[in-house]
């Protein structure tokens, strides 16, 4: 039986963004109604453009942003009443970039052992072993410990990152695009990384990552989101076998496999991204859909179940979205 | 026989630095042709950005550039003098950088610096480079074109700035365009739209394209041939084709085996790697670069520079001591041939 470790109802975020001098602000859903369940041992990816709200989500669920409305709960919690640093044992961050996550100042030690020192770790003297250990257990060499990060490669840098969010053995990681700053034959060694160590240490991952194919390989559950809200949510396989909405299909035939048999795809994903300040009404993909009907732009779809998950678009809503667009 | 856009022999690029001189760039030759796309792929600090530099002759100032033949379109340019390069650059070599909010001037609209760009080097009126300004930016998909002039850099997209970049780039009608990481800063699908467009537009005005880019998929889906690169030199060179489908050079053969591929990699098995990390290119190096970190090198690896060889098919070079069918035998194990 599988346990719920996060679940999020509903969470939107609002930013209200200026729109001009001497103008009113105008409210930003960076994210609208997101509700997803992620449960103990699982990888969920969040996949989608810039802008589509997931580094917001993210942030939601490390509780560096309160959510405008709704709720996200940590193991039945309420993230609001759990403690900052109670909650910082439970889930930490793994960032894009490891040349600017790491203090430049900090010698890799001392990044590693800061999060021992910030939870007021009782042992002290066993800090320097457990990070060595830790630092084994990544792929670093303890030697490094007295080194600062200038004098370390990328991927050794993001090795730094991993031991630096592993070392209180938090219940969830969350990788926000953990390998997009990285050279190809370093992001290999990185991604079997991450798959050790969630065997190891019993990990759940949430990856954020706009490279599909890395998606495709690491993750069981993938949700797209699409402006502020998952169009589509299913287990890995059957979202990459059988992609059903349009801009699911559409990020698919934009990934570029190494096969010069193939020329450059066309994804007819015509019209640019939308100003998320001022969505198109109705489902807000239809401008830019090559699927589009007459009452995409009018009617919001709703969830329809699907396999393991769910599709938001009018194209899979038999009775609804038709029925009332024709009356 | 096709024509001869670009040629270069024997390039290096040396860099004093504290500790000696990084021989960066070491003795690259490549050539381009009308209306071919030539990609040359590589990790960071392999070469390939100084390469493209040193073409334009861009390159910092205490860097040192040599090269036995740098020619574009049968003219020397290895010797020509910064004036001459000024006039070539943006006029028969465009250039286009991997972020286009840096190399577009904040300060201006975009109309001003596309009429710049052509009236630099064209005896034109303000007129006519605005009516080719608006002609181009329709030619690169951007709609509502001539009220897009009078807009400033940081009031587009990114993909639509890139839209820009491209555009502006063509104003003279450049016989060559280099273009490093063109795609990197952009969302997947705008990535696909823009590599499209650059293969469409180079298609109808017959240019050579130099692409410069760490990533094998854009490589493999574009170019007509590609140009491996690894620690300052060329270690694989040959047609897509031939490259992508058989690979040769071992450092080649794992890059392909690194990158995940949907459908063919299995999921929850570890993805190859390579092993270690770039060596030093500090100081005098003679051995094969990739030895270090490659799973088949011996003694011999060590001893000496290695030159490039041809493989079995024409106009297919590696640089490796492993005899080509030896290298076969390798790549199908390891499942990228």
């Amino acid at each position: 039986m599988s346990e719920t470790v996060i679940s999020a109802k509903d969470v939107t975020r609002t930013f209200m963004i200026s729109a001009g001098a001497f103008r009113g602000k105008k409210p930003l859903h960076a994210v609208n109604g997101v509700s997803l369940d992620v449960e103990r041992g699982e990888v969920l990816a969040l996949v989608g453009e810039s802008g589509c709200g997931k580094t917001t989500f993210a942030k939601m669920l490390l509780g560096l942003l309160p959510p405008t409305e709704g709720t996200i709960e940590f193991g039945g919690t309420p993230v609001a009443e759990i403690e900052r640093l109670k909650l910082a044992k439970m889930v930490q961050p793994i960032f894009q970039d490891p040349y600017s996550s790491l203090n430049p100042r900090k010698s890799i030690g001392s990044i590693i052992t800061l999060p021992l020192k910030v939870q007021g770790d009782p042992n002290p003297a066993t800090w320097r072993r457990r990070a060595e250990e830790m630092m084994e257990l990544v792929g670093l060499p303890p030697r490094l410990f007295e080194n600062f990060p200038n004098q370390l490669s990328g991927g050794q840098r993001q090795r730094v990152a991993i031991a630096r969010a592993l070392i209180n053995r938090p219940e969830v990681v969350i990788c926000d695009e953990p390998t997009s700053a990285l050279d190809v034959s370093v992001q290999s060694q990185i991604l079997n990384l991450l798959q050790d160590l969630r065997k190891e240490l019993n990990l759940t991952y949430i990856v954020i990552s706009h490279n599909l194919a890395v998606v495709e390989h690491i993750a069981t559950r993938v949700a797209v989101m699409y402006l502020g809200r998952i169009v589509e949510q299913k287990d890995t396989a059957s979202l990459f076998d059988n992609p059903e909405h349009p801009y699911t299909k559409a990020l698919l035939e934009s990934v570029l496999t190494p096969d010069p048999s193939l020329g450059v795809p066309d994804t007819h994903l015509g019209a640019a991204y939308p100003n998320p300040v001022d969505p198109p009404p109705g489902c807000t993909f239809n401008p830019r859909c090559a699927r589009v009907m007459d009452h995409c732009s009018v009617i919001e779809p709703k969830r329809i179940p699907s396999g393991s998950g769910f599709v938001q678009c009018h194209l899979y809503d038999e009775n609804e979205g038709r029925g009332r667009a024709a009356s | 026989m096709s024509e001869r856009i670009l040629e270069v022999e024997n390039l290096t690029v040396d860099i004093p630095v504290g500790g000696g001189m990084l021989h960066a760039v070491q003795g690259i030759s490549f050539h381009v042709d009308k209306g071919e796309t030539l990609c040359i792929v590589g990790e960071s600090g392999c070469g390939k950005s100084l390469t493209s530099l040193a073409v334009m002759d861009l390159l910092p100032k205490k860097a040192i550039r040599g090269a036995d033949k740098l020619e574009l379109g049968g003219e020397d340019i290895l010797n020509a003098g910064e004036r001459r390069m000024s006039d070539i650059r943006g006029n028969t070599m465009g250039m286009i950088f991997q972020e286009p909010m840096t190399s577009l001037n904040p300060a201006y609209t975009i109309g001003n610096q596309m009429e710049e760009a052509l009236r630099r080097h064209r005896n034109v009126s303000t007129r006519e480079a605005r009516d080719r300004a608006i002609f181009l930016l329709e030619k690169v998909g951007i709609t509502a074109a001539e009220s897009r002039l009078s807009q400033y850099p940081h009031q587009l997209s990114g993909g639509l700035r890139q839209r820009v970049m491209i555009a502006m780039t063509l104003m003279c009608g450049p016989n060559l365009i280099i273009a490093d990481e063109p795609t990197t800063a952009l969302d997947v699908t705008i990535q696909a739209q823009i590599l499209l467009l650059l293969a469409e537009l180079q298609r109808e005005f017959e240019m050579g394209l130099i692409l410069i880019t760490h990533d094998l998929g854009v490589v493999a889906r574009i170019a007509d041939r590609v140009a491996v690169m690894y620690a300052g030199q060329v270690v694989e060179q040959g047609t897509a084709d031939q490259v992508f489908n058989r690979p040769t050079h071992p450092y080649t053969q794992g890059l392909l085996d690194c990158i995940p591929i949907p459908g063919k990699t299995e999921r929850n098995k570890p993805l190859g790697s390579i092993p270690g990390i770039v060596p030093s290119l500090v100081g005098p190096f003679h051995a094969c670069h990739f030895a270090e970190r490659c799973q088949y090198a011996f003694g011999e690896c060590v001893k000496g520079d290695i030159d490039m060889r041809p493989a079995v098919e024409d106009g297919h070079e590696y640089r490796c001591l492993l005899d080509p069918e030896t290298c076969r035998a390798n790549a199908q194990k390891r499942g990228v041939a």
